[in-house]
């Protein structure tokens, strides 16, 4: 009994602040003490947000979120400045905090044109989505599904795979040209950590303001930086636990092969949404744009391996790590398009290259300061040029 | 993947469509080719599918009954007698007087869509004033909105009730008797001159000011319309249009009329933001005499255009009975809601 009293005293002081701002809370809400704080007779904040639009045989399909804080009555919809009919599905025009509705709209939209959408509330404020180029949005038939795999091909898995077929000539470069490759390798990761730091904190800036966008962008690149950095020290204790000599390099390569394919799912996710939101007609050169982009990829995958005898297998599976997940992404971008899940992936795949890029830099420098391994002239050119492959080939997307 | 910005969409696209291998068009392309310029399956079986959802409440304003209503004729005996008085002169002329009064008010402009309005006598726009050329006019006005005031008559009269000076305005709270001639006889408006005018008028300070000549012109299917919008997210830009008030009123219920009875419409252009309006009617011509100050007519039409405060009165007498469009020949005024139908019964008559 004695032993077990401060145990309790302790549980009680960790949990009475919790009781009391339950409390607190409570009265907040009752006495509505909140109103002294607001002006009388001040109109209510409305916001909303237009999270998808579906082009179809019968018009348009909008999906409309109330991010604001006070609930908002959707009373009319405009079309390219004509009052248009709509219904709201099951007629859900009163929409609360983070309240969400369905609009189809019969509106006759011309393919190739632009279209601008206004929702009108009940005090006549007006929310403006663009439609940039109208065409018709896939749906989640069998054709599109292949479509979205032809497209994860081009962009994600071919590229790759065609990167890898540089083994060869990867293993027969001396000492200074493997530092030069790696350090390209290192530009080329540069480039994508920023490329997918931007993409991210774009999407996170369009995500309603009441998901925390950029918040959930980091938390999620710091998760995965953190989760692949154990696993990593994992991989290693169980490769020498077997006696490899060669467990460095491996998880090295698998470690960038990881990151790579999660920047490849935010990528492919990218892609599928653009299609699935109707923003994307996309063109030839778009998918001739990310081949080129992202064959130096496959390289990346095969520079920490230039000492080793992988076999075919060993380099398929590699490549399938880092590509595959294009054809994932585009999937689910393409047809369960969430702008969260984008944020998500895209701070995963930012986390990622960060701490592939850390370990690449530390297997350069070995036993020397990082510094002083990277003031070379050889590595310092070899990260220049990593980083203007990727963007120049950048350019060609646009 | 960079952000795909709308220009370089556009290239894309016209660049994949050249090079023909765009694997999307070559897919689907054989599908559907009624479907390839866009969408328009839900045109086929339209009911209604342009103009605002829904029908407005018209307890507190009805824009039919406002447009045959003048000196107060659409209130009861008693309450009419509050808000307007005739008393003969010695001329033989009347003294015409009428107490309007300025209170802020939320109007219904479009289905679900509420305008916080200033109104004269709570309704937009405000009663409309009639009198005869010569009469003499005192309108008793009290402010009860929530800003300084003032109307300003169009026609003769001297610079004291002009309305318009910063000298001019009736704070809230306060009063002011307007007073003088009705001269010219024509088709004559008022609003506050109150600064910001553009504010102060779209807002809802305005009415129609009708002066008939001495000799009255023929019977009539009289008519007043006045042509506004409402700028309800206050961007200078009109989101609603209407005649009388309420977007596609008169699509809901049309205009009735008579074949071959003369048919006399007072439109006036009230809409703020916009440098013209007009109005155009379908099926016919109409006599226009521009701001009623003649008895010949300026010109035979089917569209006229006004500027801002400008007015005209049209007469026309229906040849066919049925259901007549008419609506701003400005098509986005009328698919912003200035749109509406006439309906004629009766016999078909040459006119």
């Amino acid at each position: 009994m004695t032993e077990r009293a401060p145990a309790a005293r302790i549980w009680t002081f960790a949990i009475l602040p919790v009781v009391l701002l339950a409390g607190l809370l409570f009265l907040l809400m009752r006495s509505g003490a909140v109103g002294v704080v607001q002006q009388e007779g001040v109109p209510p904040v409305e916001k909303l947000i237009v999270e998808r639009a579906v082009l179809g045989p019968q018009g348009i399909q909008l999906t409309v979120l109330n991010d604001g804080p006070d609930p908002v009555t959707i009373a009319q919809v405009t079309v390219d400045d004509a009052y248009w009919a709509f219904t709201a599905s099951e007629n859900r025009t009163r929409l609360a905090h983070l309240g969400r509705t369905r609009l189809d709209i019969p509106y006759p939209w011309v393919a190739g044109e632009a279209h601008l959408i206004k929702v009108m509330t009940s005090t006549g404020t007006t929310f403006e989505h663009e439609i940039p180029v109208a065409v018709r949005t896939p749906s989640a038939e069998p054709k599109q599904l292949a479509a979205f795999t032809l497209i994860g091909l081009y962009v994600g898995v071919i590229p790759v795979a065609l990167g890898l077929m540089w083994f060869p000539v990867v293993s027969r470069l001396g000492r200074t040209g493997l530092d030069v490759l790696l350090a390209v390798t290192l530009g080329l990761l540069l480039f994508l950590l920023i490329d997918t730091s931007h993409e991210g904190i774009e999407t996170a800036g369009a995500l309603p303001d009441s998901y925390q966008g950029l918040a959930l962008f980091l938390a999620a690149a710091l998760g995965a930086y953190l989760v692949l950095e154990s696993f990593g020290a994992w991989l290693r204790r169980r490769r020498s636990g077997a006696g490899s000599q060669t467990s460095k390099a491996w998880v090295l390569s698998l470690l960038v092969a990881t990151g790579i394919g999660l920047h490849n799912f935010g990528e492919g996710l990218a892609i599928g949404a653009a299609f699935a939101l109707g923003e994307a007609a996309l063109g030839t050169l778009l998918v001739i744009g990310f081949t080129l982009h992202n064959t130096t990829e496959g390289l990346a995958i095969v520079a920490p391996l230039a000492r080793e005898r992988p076999s075919l297998a060993q380099l398929a599976r590699l490549g399938a790590i880092g590509g595959l997940p294009t054809i994932a992404g585009a999937w689910a971008g393409g047809i369960v398009y969430s702008p969260v899940l984008a944020v998500l992936f895209l701070g995963f795949g930012a986390g990622a290259i960060a701490q592939v890029m850390l370990q690449i830099a530390r297997q350069m420098a070995d036993t020397e300061s990082i510094a002083v391994r990277f003031s070379s002239p050889p590595v310092m050119g070899g990260l220049a040029a990593g980083f203007l492959i990727m963007l120049a080939t950048g350019m060609l997307v646009g | 993947m960079k952000s795909l910005d709308r220009r370089a969409l556009l290239r894309l696209s016209g660049l994949a469509s050249a090079l023909g291998l765009a694997w999307g068009a070559r897919r689907t392309g054989a599908q559907a080719p009624a479907q390839s310029g866009g969408a328009y399956g839900a045109m086929a079986h339209a009911g209604h599918l342009a103009g605002p959802v829904g029908r407005t409440a018209l307890d507190a304003f009805n824009p039919s009954v406002f447009l045959r209503a003048w000196n107060f004729s659409d209130r009861s005996p008693s309450e009419r007698g509050r808000y307007y008085r005739e008393t003969r002169r010695p001329d033989g002329t009347l003294l015409r007087e009428y107490d309007l009064v300025a209170v802020d008010r939320e109007v219904e402009i479009a289905p679900g869509v509420y305008f916080p309005a200033w109104t004269f006598n709570g309704q937009v726009p405000g009663p409309t004033l009639r009198a005869t050329e010569g009469d003499r006019v005192r309108v008793n006005f009290l402010n009860q909105g929530s800003h300084p005031h003032t109307i300003h008559f169009h026609g003769w009269h001297p610079p004291e009730m002009d309305g318009s000076l910063p000298e001019h305005q009736v704070m809230p709270g306060a009063r002011f008797v307007y007073e003088f001639d009705a001269e010219p006889f024509g088709l004559h408006l008022y609003h506050c001159h109150a600064l910001p005018l553009k504010r102060h008028i779209h807002k809802g300070l305005y009415g129609a000011f009708i002066v008939d000549p001495k000799t009255p012109r023929p019977p009539a299917d009289e008519l007043v319309m006045i042509m506004n919008g409402f700028d309800t997210n206050f961007d200078a830009d009109n989101e609603v249009y209407a005649v009388n008030t309420v977007a596609h009123h008169f699509m809901h219920d049309p205009i009735r009329v008579e074949v071959g009875k003369l048919v006399r419409m007072y439109v006036i252009n009230l809409t703020e933001f916009d440098l013209v309006n007009s109005i155009h009617l379908h099926g016919m011509f109409f006599d226009a005499y521009r701001t009623g100050t003649t008895l010949t007519p300026s010109e035979s039409t089917d569209t006229l255009m006004l500027c801002q405060g400008e007015r005209a009165i049209l007469e026309t007498r229906f040849r066919y009975p049925g259901k007549f469009m008419f609506h701003a020949h400005q098509s986005e005024f009328a698919e912003l809601g200035w749109m509406g139908l006439f309906e004629a019964a009766g016999a078909r008559r040459d006119t």
